[in-house]
């Protein structure tokens, strides 16, 4: 079973040279402490940001530079700033090439729902539904079933939905699927875990790739 | 030379009426404007729908104006983080209307270039499509979305020049630019107000023709939300 930061780990093997990538919070955001070494790619915040850095030490804090979780950051050499309706542009024209984001549901034909539990407070769906409606590489990051337990992998989406038939990779902390033909694609299992168990842990429907994998993080 | 500048920010505000509507520049707490927050808690002016993309914290930002009961409707795409604004929706105190910000952001823009209406691919499917009217481009499904109508934007820049010329600093642009023009008055607040001239032209971020008002903002807190550092 993967921690977080194994998740991420796998999930910055997706990132190829070149790549402008948007990281959505939680773990999205760990992406970034992964990036392969060899290869170049900027992140992109929808503030207003491209190529964002680390955070800042105590003399490099700017109130007026954070990222979409409100945290102080820094840029690297490269960097670029811009306006939100123009951020939007780059995300809605598909100028970017990768995006990473949490969920709490996906559903076999490709749904994610990310922004609102009925009943609880709702906090808004901020850039999600942009984010979603638009991107066409998108990587979902998230544990395989929730806290009490259930799947997050289900038929259909039963909290609001964020987007429709937009997910196409996921990596959970027991395995890596796609999402092909309305139906769930078991790529690759996370070390010491059985096909079998990640079976009884999603709920839709679930076929396994003729060439899965155990993981290699 | 047309001259924007007014000397105070009471005279930036005049004109100011309950139930007005009101964009309101920042991103969280960053490139919030300060002061003009600050006039309209003590000019108590009631019954605001405010357009912002997010409502602050309890004690800072719009969240002065929601600790007043200043505000009946927000416009927003995330409104986390404030307490008395949660407690205010829960009861149904305030109205909240939930925007994707990619459409928040055009919006606005659209106002400000005059466009009436966009069609957008966010929330295609979802709970934000209801009632609206969807067309289909290349076989993608887009939602019809309406410019904003505001009577004020308030917005904050880094430096600005008496002609109305801005120039933002780091993610402290964020909504302000789209929203500068958006309005029927536009009153822009700065860190630094210079004579005309003093900007290089090929800097300007905002060209003074969709700003009617400007003044130097009397201090800065600029108070980070969220302040994370490196190890």
């Amino acid at each position: 079973m993967l921690s977080k930061e194994q998740i991420a780990q796998r999930i910055s093997k997706e990132l190829q040279d070149g790549f402008y990538v948007n990281l959505g919070i939680g773990i999205p955001t760990l992406v970034a402490n992964s990036v392969p070494k060899n290869i170049n790619v900027e992140f992109q915040s929808e503030n207003g940001v491209l190529g964002m850095g680390s955070f800042p030490t105590v003399e490099q804090v700017d109130a007026d530079l954070i990222n979409a979780g409100k945290q102080t950051i820094t840029t690297l050499p490269g960097a670029s700033f811009f306006d939100s309706s123009l951020s939007f542009g780059m995300i809605r024209g598909k100028h970017i090439d990768l995006t990473v984001l949490g969920a709490m549901e996906v559903s076999q034909n490709g749904d994610i729902a990310n922004w609102k539990i009925p009943g609880k407070m709702v906090k808004g769906m901020g850039g999600a539904m942009d984010l979603v409606a638009s991107a066409e590489n998108i990587i979902v990051a998230m544990m395989h079933t929730n806290r009490a337990g259930e799947s997050k992998l289900l038929k259909q989406c039963s909290l609001p939905l964020t987007g429709i038939k937009c997910v196409k990779t996921i990596v959970t902390n027991l395995a890596v699927l796609t999402i092909e033909n309305g139906q769930f694609v078991l790529q690759e299992t996370a070390p010491e875990v059985g096909v079998e168990y990640i079976k009884s842990v999603t709920e839709g429907d679930l076929v396994v790739a003729p060439n899965c994998k155990e993981m290699f993080i | 030379m047309i001259s924007k500048k007014v000397h105070s920010v009471k005279e930036a505000l005049h004109g100011i009426d309950n139930n007005m509507t009101l964009l309101v520049g920042g991103f969280g707490l960053c490139g919030i404007p300060e002061n003009a927050i600050a006039e309209l808690v003590r000019l108590n002016t009631k019954g605001l729908t405010c357009v912002s993309n997010n409502a602050g914290v309890d004690d800072f930002g719009l969240g002065l104006l929601l600790q007043k009961h200043q505000i009946k409707k927000m416009v927003s795409s995330y409104v986390g983080e404030n307490h008395e604004f949660e407690r205010q929706m829960l009861s149904g105190e305030i109205e909240v209307e939930l925007i994707p910000q990619g459409t928040l952001a055009e919006r606005c823009r659209s106002a400000k270039v005059g466009l009436p209406a966009f069609f957008t691919p966010a929330g295609v499917g979802t709970e934000v499509a209801e009632g609206k009217e969807i067309r289909e481009f290349n076989g993608k499904q887009y939602l019809l979305e309406y410019a904003v109508e505001a009577d004020f934007s308030f917005i904050k820049a880094w430096k600005g020049d008496e002609a109305g010329n801005l120039i933002f600093k780091g993610t402290a642009r964020n909504f302000n630019q789209a929203m500068c023009g958006a309005a029927k008055i536009n009153v822009v607040e700065v860190e630094e107000l210079v004579a005309v001239g003093q900007l290089n032209p090929n800097e300007i971020h905002v060209p003074g023709i969709f700003v009617q008002r400007i003044f130097q903002g009397e201090k800065y807190e600029k108070r980070i939300e969220k302040l994370t550092l490196s190890e």
